[in-house]
């Protein structure tokens, strides 16, 4: 029973891991149809941010206020990352909407460029971030102990969520993003700015990535090819979720998560991997498009 | 109002606009008619600015707007109502109006749109792509009038529809030329419908105007001449 709980607990981690990291991606992707390789070193910059936020504390904030950092981190990750994807747009993306094969190649070398310049800024080896004090530990329940951390990302996942929820569905600015993405053309024709929303929409992508980032340095070091690691289950997630569906992600996060935590305990960790990926595959199989299908006409 | 100088406008290779001029002055409605194919819908999109002419002018009260993007023209006044509707189908019938006030400066739906069609306030929570036809025709019309628009653009509003929301389309557009002050293009291939709304009108064939007059000095036959096929 216990066993079966925990299982469980670690599928749903695992899950919201996932789902973190791959809700950025499911807005600039899955909503935009980007093909944007450099999402990782998006997330690669709001874990750096978060280790910068760490040492200006260190150095200069009163000892007992070094908790505070990790808070603040995750509102400025958003922020640098959202700043970062805004550029990006604006000098790239926007000039390849209609030429997926372009912008992979062309942001992959972004990719690669902002993974040279973390080298270059903060060296090649991986640096420790370390936890604020109030994630240290776990709820003990009987013999079980969930580690805090862990419940502070699933807590997290969600607070992003119904953020993004509440975006795309009760605001004016989000009613926008939708209606170009349903029908382009004639959203621009009734006074909609479709360059300003793709470029918004870009943005809070981005700026997710950077929120996942922050939380990464909750689960071990990080280095400059800390985004290549992660950008697989991303477009993994996405895909099996369905693009264009935002709350696909979240069915695809949890059941890759679910499934991986399973196949890992019954067999091992790389066995585990290849089983995962061999499902995936006969998933899309039955189903191309996805857990939930959303038609996207964003960018035709 | 709005004037077209030497206007020509087409798809990659084709050219489908040949060489238009036309004019629209302050109230007036001006009507569009032609055979199928003919180019009326890509005259509508060259005004709106989805299609770039190839060459000539647009002049919207004047000043010259062949270069701007269509949400620059929207938001000096220009409403469309595109030739099949084009409603955003995930958006509820709420929300499509809603961004129908994009172009404009008014902040609220006013009421009178619904007074036009009740049954847009009935659905208001539906799915714009879960409306049949004739109701997203009429959801069409009142996203483009939310805004005040000083200047309408409808393709064919009552293609494909039952006779009685045909009734009602019209009625509502003759209350629009009435009442406002909105000047109008309208394709539309009922004759008597045109001779009762427009005060102006352009025959197009193969790209150019054939034909033009104003509505009492029409001649029925000639007019059904060019129509036919
Ligand atoms: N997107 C497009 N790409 C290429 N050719 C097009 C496109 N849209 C229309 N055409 C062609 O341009 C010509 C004019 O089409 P248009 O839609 O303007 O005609 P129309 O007068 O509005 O006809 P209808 O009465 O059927 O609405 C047609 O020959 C059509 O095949
Ligand atoms: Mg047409």
């Amino acid at each position: 029973m216990t066993q079966i709980i925990l299982t469980l607990f670690n599928g749903l981690s695992l899950g919201s891991i996932l789902l973190l990291i791959a809700l950025g991606l499911a807005i600039t992707f899955g909503l935009m149809n980007v093909i944007n390789m450099a999402h990782g070193e998006l997330i690669m910059i709001g874990a750096y941010v978060t280790y910068v936020m760490q040492n200006l504390f260190l150095n200069y904030a009163p000892q007992q206020y070094f908790d505070l950092y990790f808070i603040l981190s995750i509102p400025i990750a958003l922020l640098i990352a959202a700043g970062v994807g805004m550029i990006l747009e604006f000098s790239l993306i926007r000039f390849l909407y209609r030429r997926p094969l372009d912008s992979l190649l062309a942001t992959w070398g972004v990719g690669l460029m902002l993974q040279q310049l973390a080298r270059s800024i903060f060296g090649a080896p991986n640096v420790g971030v370390q936890s604020p004090s109030f994630l240290n530990g776990g709820l003990e329940v009987g013999t079980l102990l969930f580690p805090y951390s862990r419940l502070f990302i699933i807590g997290l996942s969600i607070v992003c969520l119904v953020s993004i929820y509440y975006y795309f569905y009760r605001t004016s600015s989000g009613r926008r993003v939708r209606a170009v993405m349903q029908n382009r053309q004639m959203a621009e024709c009734l006074g909609v700015s479709t360059r300003k929303v793709d470029l918004i929409t870009f943005a809070i992508g981005s700026g997710f990535a950077g929120v996942a980032g922050c939380a990464l340095t909750l689960l071990g070091a990080i280095g400059p090819t800390i985004g290549t690691n992660y950008i697989i289950d991303a477009f993994m997630v996405v895909v099996v979720g369905g693009v264009g569906a935002l709350f696909g992600a979240v069915a695809g996060a949890l059941g890759i998560g679910f499934f991986n935590t399973v196949f890992e305990y019954v067999t091992n960790a790389s066995l585990g991997k290849v089983l995962i990926f061999l499902l995936i595959i006969a998933f899309l199989q039955w189903r191309p498009s996805g857990l939930v299908t959303s038609r996207s006409r964003s960018l035709d | 109002m709005l004037k077209l100088q030497e206007l020509e406008a087409g798809y990659d290779e084709s050219m489908v606009i040949r060489d238009i001029d036309l004019q629209v002055k302050d109230n007036q409605v001006v009507c569009i008619m032609g055979r199928n194919g003919v180019g009326k819908t890509t005259l509508l999109k060259t005004i709106m600015g989805i299609l770039p002419p190839k060459k000539g002018k647009v002049i919207y009260m004047d000043t010259d707007i062949t270069k701007k993007r269509p949400s620059h023209r929207a938001k000096q006044g220009i409403g469309y109502v595109p030739q099949g509707r084009e409603i955003f189908p995930k958006l509820t019938v709420y929300e499509n109006l809603l961004v129908g006030l994009e172009a404009g400066t008014e902040k609220k739906i006013k009421e009178d749109v619904y007074t036009y069609f009740p049954i847009l306030k009935d659905f208001k929570k539906r799915n714009g792509g879960d409306l049949s036809g004739g109701q997203q025709q009429q959801l069409a019309i009142a996203r483009a009038l939310v805004a005040n628009p000083s200047f309408l653009l409808l393709d064919e509003p009552t293609e494909g529809i039952q006779p009685n929301i045909v009734q009602e389309i019209q009625e509502v557009i003759l209350d629009i030329k009435r009442t406002s002050q909105t000047s109008m293009i309208l394709v539309e291939q009922d004759l008597e419908f045109v001779k009762n709304v427009a005060d102006y009108i352009y025959v197009i064939d193969h790209g150019s105007v054939v034909y033009e007059k104003a509505v009492d000095e029409i001649n029925d036959d000639e007019v059904y001449h060019y129509l036919s096929v």
